[in-house]
């Protein structure tokens, strides 16, 4: 059965609420019951079908045809099924993500994935600041699941990370993984100031390095991890490059002790 | 007891009896294969019996590198006890004592079941609060720091309910070097079968066991029907030309896994011919009231 089609008929005139149109909501609604859905974000009214041409299929297959920035919270609150969009996002892609799969052609707003507990978020261009993040007033960011960016992420991805793993392609901001609890980011590209800022415990593998590294993390030496060697097993699925990369001595750097100090930090063994 | 000759070699009308089990697998990868061997014989050391052991425990099989989680050469290992609690308790002292402790090892489920046995959630308090948890995807990890690197542990392994403990064949000859011999290649063709062990010596018990004992207290006792030197004492279950008795004791995850392990032990012997090996085959017994798994030799034949 071929996808349920969202066509974008013109660029919105306003920034759109997308949370809505995700298969747990649309499964066995008609396409007029679709197309009455409200997806305004300000007092005027936008409809799904104003928005859209709408061409009926399996609603766990949604596919956007044409994107925008405005296009914000796109598959929030999924747990099943595949959304994919031809274009860019706007904020909140993914938020609260539960399951299922989430592939955007184009790049994403920040918050993408804050929140989410399970799923795959593929993001083909850049991801925004605090990618996998905490929104205003939330404790945990990101604890579960696995996000893949193939372009750069902006400031402070993985904030208050508690679980799943986020893989960069790209470069990533700075403070990537700052204050995280628990989980893995591995940025293949080189990562800005401070990557780890405050982190209590998980992993961030840096490829080609950073940009400045905090006093705080504590150099432990080079060594061979077989741990690594399971990240890379892992990581195989989504990033066959990157995975390629990571079975290679690494030197570690525990921290950050200016908190508990249970982190790590893989560096490249010859510092750059 | 009535008897059908195989290629010139008598095998008994009986069957073994076999009981249901609680078992575990694991998977120990080390450096090179020579450690890995090591840490799993250290580990499914004095594991041959629940009667005096705690758990019955033996390897499965050699696994190549490429069927290891970690791309490093490895063995699987099997674990059966009489209860869930007994088998987590062995479980856990073995890791902690004898894999833990190998250089370079690591240790992974064996077994992928619904319900879990703690394994490195039992063995991480080593760790002394430097361990960390590691999860990627479904799989979790723990990593404790030790003196060669880290030992990466799987936080659990699977539980198996219905495992076979107590398959067996006995094997009669007229000297120790042909039963030997017989029940050597029946144990080297047993080894190839999946997710069977051996958990005797070299897969060989030569001390079979009856239940209960003369004396308070012993739960077994020498099986003297089958003991050639109290032929004519004792009520005997040997012919006058055996003078050798040996016995291969068999526990598998599941009943067809133990079915097929008698199998290619019971055909390997009757293949090697009189002559060269056994005279006899048989199997233990209670009479068919206490194992709910019972294994007739004749089913078994080619």
């Amino acid at each position: 059965m071929s996808p349920l089609l969202f066509t974008l008929r013109d660029s919105p005139a306003q920034r759109l609420d997308l949370a809505p149109l995700t298969p747990d909501r649309l499964a066995g609604l008609s396409q007029s019951r679709i197309a009455a859905i409200q997806l305004q974000t300000t007092r005027e009214r936008v409809l799904a079908g104003d928005v859209f041409r709408i061409h009926m299929g399996d609603a766990t297959q949604i596919r956007f045809e044409g994107g925008s920035e405005r296009f914000d919270r796109i598959g929030a609150g999924m747990s099943r099924g595949e959304i994919s969009v031809d274009g860019d996002v706007g904020i909140q892609a993914g938020r609260s993500m539960q399951g299922g799969r989430l592939a955007i052609a184009g790049n994403a707003g920040p918050w993408a994935a804050s929140g989410m507990t399970d799923g795959r978020l593929m993001i083909s261009g850049h991801a925004g600041d605090r990618l996998g993040g905490p929104l205003a007033g939330e404790t945990v960011g990101m604890r579960g699941g696995v996000i893949l960016v193939r372009g750069n992420v902006g400031a402070r991805a993985g904030d208050r990370m508690r679980r799943g793993m986020i893989i960069v392609e790209g470069k990533a901001d700075t403070y990537v993984g700052s204050r995280m609890i628990a989980g893995t980011i591995i940025v293949r590209g080189r990562a800005g100031r401070l990557p780890g800022y405050l982190m209590n415990r998980g992993t961030i593998v840096t490829l080609d390095g950073s940009d400045a590294l905090s006093p705080t993390f504590a150099d432990s030496g080079v060594h061979e991890l077989l741990a690594t060697v399971l990240m890379a097993r892992y990581v195989d699925t989504y990033s066959p490059g990157i995975a390629a990369t990571l079975r290679r001595p690494w030197r570690r750097l525990l921290g950050d002790m200016a908190v508990i100090g249970k982190g790590e930090i893989l560096y490249p063994s010859v510092a750059n | 007891m009535s008897q059908l000759t195989v290629n010139g070699i008598r095998v008994d009308d009986t069957f073994a009896e076999a009981f249901e089990m609680r078992a575990t697998a694991l998977t120990i990868t080390a450096h090179n294969a020579a450690w890995a061997r090591q840490a799993a014989a250290t580990m499914t050391g004095f594991a041959t019996s629940v009667i005096g052991c705690g758990c019955e425990a033996g390897i499965d099989r050699v696994l190549d590198p490429d069927d290891t989680p970690d791309g490093r050469p490895g063995v699987r290992v099997l674990l059966f006890a009489i209860s869930t609690s007994e088998l987590q308790k062995q479980l856990q002292a073995r890791v902690g004592q004898c894999v833990l402790t190998s250089p370079g090892s690591a240790c992974y489920a064996g077994l992928e079941a619904e319900e879990k046995l703690k394994l490195g959630n039992a063995v991480r308090f080593f760790g002394d609060g430097w361990q960390i948890s590691k999860r990627f995807g479904d799989k979790r990890y723990w990593r404790i720091p030790v003196m060669d690197g880290e030992f990466i542990c799987d936080a659990t392994t699977g539980l198996c309910r219905t495992a076979v403990g107590g398959g067996n064949i006995i094997v009669m000859g007229a000297t120790n070097e042909t039963t030997l011999a017989a029940t050597e290649l029946a144990v080297e063709t047993i080894a190839a079968v999946p997710n069977v062990i051996m958990p005797f010596p070299g897969g060989i018990a030569r001390s079979g066991s009856k239940v209960g004992s003369k004396y308070k207290g012993v739960p077994a006792s020498t099986n003297d029907a089958y003991c050639p030197t109290l032929r004519g004492a004792s009520n005997s279950a040997l012919d006058p030309e055996i003078t050798s008795v040996l016995e291969i004791v068999i526990d598998g995850l599941t009943s067809d896994s133990v079915a097929a392990a008698m199998r290619a032990g019971v055909r390997a012997i009757l293949a090697l011919g009189p002559e060269r090996g056994a005279l006899r085959i048989g199997a233990g017994n209670y009479g068919g009231k206490l194992g709910s798994h019972h294994y007739h030799l004749k089913d078994l034949l080619p």
